[in-house]
């Protein structure tokens, strides 16, 4: 296949080849597992559920569970109301969740079944919960869908408790992003010694310790009743636009909560502005933890901006990954030269360009594209560095250039997750990959004459 | 005595799971839907037809709905090619809101048209999913026009996601083989060699197929699916025989152009030593010629011997151990406890996602008294069986791995994931291998110790 691809670039309107994004239920799913002791539902066929738990399993490598309608040719002719029903009873008498979060999928989307009416004729066992996102398959990405269930969990479960001013707390919805990552940012929140309500929460669920004893619901993951209090909160900082400021914008219409939407805090200037919001919103002063981390991080990046400052990069992936990389790229001193993502949505190539402008740089950027036309772009201008998910892999291979994997999903390589790329702390350890990287790549290129052990 | 299951399981499941009691004459359920709100296992109709002419190299398999199905199922396989290399990208019409409210068939044809301007294909596969089914798309209609003018071959492929299960996708795509063949059938031509159907050349196992068979004489005409092009396929009619591997996929087919062709089939399988002496033995029988009976004699004898010798250091070390089986076929798992057996390894729990009941009939007589038989079973069934019987090694596909290993249970991938080739006298010792490294990995010491011991 890598010799397949032409330099000369045609504008396609209809074949998509190689995608760079996927479906909304998948999004959808990995968001429901951030909230404790849930079981996310796929309303459809069977065959979506398995390919959305086979993705995530690879990509984390735990179990990931979560249930089917099971449709039918009867249920795609007669609608699904069935099918859910029973779905919703089997599901508390065999699995007995304390959450169920019901995706759609493209098919039970287009036969029109109406979930919140459903859900509203069944018995609830009680103290059990059960909410839907709309998540049609043909609209959006799998960040939409993602988006889409984080803003469900919001309208179904927020609530301004009467009488309560404010609980003190701050919300933080983190994004599409790794249990590591999560990690990474309570890090950042305690340490500034504030509380916090975060959601959704994959740490502790798809990160769990082994004990030898398979738990279906392990220890983390927000609770329902930090959910309900989120509506009672000083403030929400949505870190991302594309995944996180939806749900946001709902707790402002719906609880008076006012948004904060931030870039996802990869990179120095990203996390800084993370930092300095919390403080704006609180008053605390920042740690001397932090300010040594960054005094770390900014030190490292003068100790070896001479191996990557000037060298060319392709980045691509989901949008705010992308977006906070490219801003973090652009403060290394690379260059951005090719900037994409498989995710429609304008406010991407936006923001992309005005980060270039201000650095009075020109590149390919382009939203809904996918990696065929990535690989186009790399082969009429050559890149240094890849960096993006484990689909990038024949593009670094075609064309020999190294790939830093970074995003979703990691297919081919372990341990990913339970490392940050957010924070000060993610930001040093995204150098130390892109050093080495390159360096690798300088050491294999050398001739013999000329290696040496000190770079 | 034997200890009944005393897991929670809904009484709709109950037929689904037995207890082995050779005395009792009782047949498992099987073969029929999933229960809603179940988490099954199982995949789709598109699922089974896309994993089944995946491995034809040089086809261009164009996904009709939107992305997701055409991303989970990017090069899904790892079926290895000696060729074309065409089959490992993926395309679709990536589908948006207005296709599903008008229709997706202009898409279809553009995107068709995109495929044929940029790369010259002589076969395209165009899969119908879930949504097509329920906007009604006419593939067929699209497809037979994209023919005429282009001059090639576009060949819908039915598998809209709901409509029956993983079988019906199988179905699917043989219907789009038989098409194939069809077109190029030849009744007056001497008939010769034979067809491996049900093979996908993961990591490389038709190439040891095709290898025993160069070696012993034997001429392969076409290649189902395992490092195929379409030239190949399109000579399948003028085989003798029709050797079938993966039953549950190519069963049909072999049938089907047995009525069509009148080329008679066979069942084999290449899953351990004696599964694969058998089936040497029964296509020489067949094809029945002394002196090619006499090569696979000495051939069978030369490779076991060597075979057994390095066996028995892994049989020492694997022996006394329980096993878990739970597999996409039936057929497969029949290889596995007999392969089980030859290794001194007792299966105590075994299912599939697709058994049929003369498959569960034949697993429950190769396995002893007291084992867990289901089918459709959904991880905590698995969970609680494996735990139950004490099982040390679940065999399964990539959704269970990191269930086994989250309970300290090793594992063995004998799915689309596995990085060795399983079959033939070089797959017994990959396999006992790969149950060696897993078993005896130092890795369980420290999970039965911790912090306070």
């Amino acid at each position: 296949m890598l010799d397949l691809v032409p330099a000369e670039i045609k504008e396609r309107e209809s074949l998509v080849v190689n995608p760079a994004k996927t479906c909304q239920p998948i999004g959808a799913m990995y968001a429901a597992l951030g909230i404790h002791a849930c079981l996310p539902h796929s309303h459809g066929s069977q065959g979506c559920c398995s390919y959305h738990r086979m993705h995530l399993t690879k990509h984390f490598r735990e179990p990931v569970v979560a249930s089917t309608s099971a449709f039918t040719e009867g249920s795609s002719v007669f609608g699904g109301r069935a099918n859910l029903t029973t779905a919703l009873k089997n599901i508390f008498a065999v699995y007995d969740p304390d959450v169920v979060a019901i995706n759609t999928t493209c098919l039970s989307e287009t036969i029109g079944d109406d979930i919140p009416s459903i859900i509203g004729e069944v018995d609830i066992p009680e103290g059990k919960e059960v909410f839907s996102a709309s998540t049609p398959s043909y609209v959006g990405s799998h960040i939409t869908g993602f988006s889409n269930m984080v803003e469900a969990m919001v309208k179904h479960f927020s609530r301004k408790g009467e009488g309560i001013k404010t609980n003190g707390k701050v919300n933080i919805i983190p994004g599409f992003v790794n249990p590591g990552d999560i990690r990474e940012v309570k890090h950042i929140v305690e340490a500034l010694g504030i509380e916090y309500i975060l959601f959704p929460d994959q740490s502790g669920v798809l990160d769990s310790p082994m004990t030898g004893e398979y738990q279906m619901y392990p220890a983390g993951g927000t609770t329902v009743g930090d959910l309900r209090d989120s509506g009672n909160s000083r403030a929400t900082l949505a870190l991302g636009s594309f995944a996180s400021a939806e749900a946001a914008f709902q707790l402002e219409r719906q609880c008076k909560i006012k948004p904060y939407i931030l870039k996802m805090p990869l990179g120095v200037k990203a996390t800084d502005d993370f930092i300095m919001q919390l403080i704006k919103l609180t008053g605390h002063e920042v740690p001397f933890t932090l300010e040594e981390e960054r005094g770390q991080l900014v030190d490292i990046m003068a100790d070896t901006h001479n191996h990557f400052h000037g060298k060319k990069v392709a980045i691509y992936g989901d949008p705010d990954l992308v977006i906070a990389m490219t801003e973090f790229a652009l403060s290394l001193g690379m260059l951005p030269v090719h900037v994409l993502t498989g995710t429609p949505g304008k406010a991407f190539k936006q923001e992309i360009e005005s980060m270039l402008d201000e650095a009075g740089l020109e590149a390919n950027v382009k939203e809904a594209g996918d990696m065929f036309k990535l690989h186009q772009w790399i082969k009429n201008e050559p890149v240094d560095l890849l960096i993006g998910n484990s689909y990038g892999k024949l593009i670094a291979k075609a064309e020999d250039i190294p790939l830093l994997r970074l995003g979703f999903p990691i297919l081919d390589r372990s341990v990913h997750s339970y490392f940050s790329v957010l924070g000060y702390r993610g930001a040093m350890r995204i150098i130390e990959k892109i050093s080495n990287a390159l360096l690798d790549r300088r050491d294999r290129d050398t001739s013999e004459e000329l290696i040496e052990f000190v770079l | 005595m034997i200890r009944s299951s005393s897991i929670k399981a809904l009484e709709e499941r109950k037929g689904f799971i037995i207890t082995n009691e050779k005395t009792v004459e009782k047949d498992i359920k099987c073969n029929e839907d999933s229960l809603a709100g179940v988490v099954s296992q199982r995949a789709c109709v598109y699922s089974g037809a896309r994993v089944v002419l995946n491995p034809i190299t040089d086809a261009y398999h164009l996904v009709h709905g939107p992305i997701g199905c055409a991303s989970y199922t990017w090069d899904i396989r790892g079926s290895l090619s000696s060729g074309a290399e065409v089959y490992r990208n993926s395309f679709s019409t990536d589908l948006g809101e207005k296709d599903i409210i008008f229709g997706g068939e202009c898409k279809l044809s553009l995107a068709i048209k995109e495929l044929v301007e940029r790369y010259q294909p002589e076969l395209i596969f165009v899969y119908s999913t879930c949504v097509v089914g329920v906007i009604g798309d006419d593939l067929s209609a699209v497809c037979k026009s994209a023919e005429r003018e282009y001059g090639i071959r576009v060949v819908p492929v039915q598998s809209t996601g709901f409509a029956g299960n993983k079988i019906s996708g199988y179905r699917a795509a043989c219907d789009a083989l038989m098409d194939l063949i069809k077109e190029n059938n030849n009744p007056a031509e001497e008939k010769e060699g034979i067809n491996i159907l049900g093979d996908y050349n993961l990591a490389a196992e038709m190439w040891i197929l095709q290898g025993y068979f160069q070696q012993l004489g034997i001429k392969v005409v076409a290649k189902f699916t395992g490092d195929s092009s379409y030239q190949e396929i399109k000579k399948a009619a003028k085989a003798k025989l029709n050797i079938v591997q993966c039953a549950g996929s190519m069963g049909y087919l072999g049938k089907e152009m047995e009525k069509e062709f009148g080329i008679p089939f066979i069942k084999v399988s290449f899953f351990g030593i004696k599964d694969t002496i058998d089936s040497l033995r029964k296509i020489a029988d067949f094809l029945g010629d002394r002196q090619l009976k006499d090569r696979v004699e000495k051939f069978v004898r030369k490779k076991s011997v060597k075979v057994k010798q390095e066996l028995e250091f892994y049989r020492q070390r694997l022996k006394g151990s329980r096993a878990a089986i739970y597999v996409g076929g039936g057929f497969k798992a029949i290889s596995l406890i007999k392969q089980f057996n030859d290794l001194g390894i007792e299966t105590v729990m075994v299912g599939t996602q697709t058994g049929k009941k003369e498959e569960y009939r034949e697993m429950k007589e190769l396995s002893k008294e007291g084992t867990v038989i289901l089918d459709d079973a959904n991880p905590s069934e698995l969970e609680n069986f494996m735990k139950e019987r004490g099982a040390d090694i679940l065999v399964g596909g990539v959704k269970d791995r990191a269930l086994a290993y989250k309970m300290g249970i090793a594992f063995c991938d004998h799915n689309h994931e596995r990085k060795h080739p399983l079959s033939g006298f070089e797959g017994v010792i990959n396999f006992a291998k790969e149950l060696d490294m897993t078993i005896n990995s130092p890795v369980w010491q420290l999970l039965r110790s911790d912090l306070n011991d």
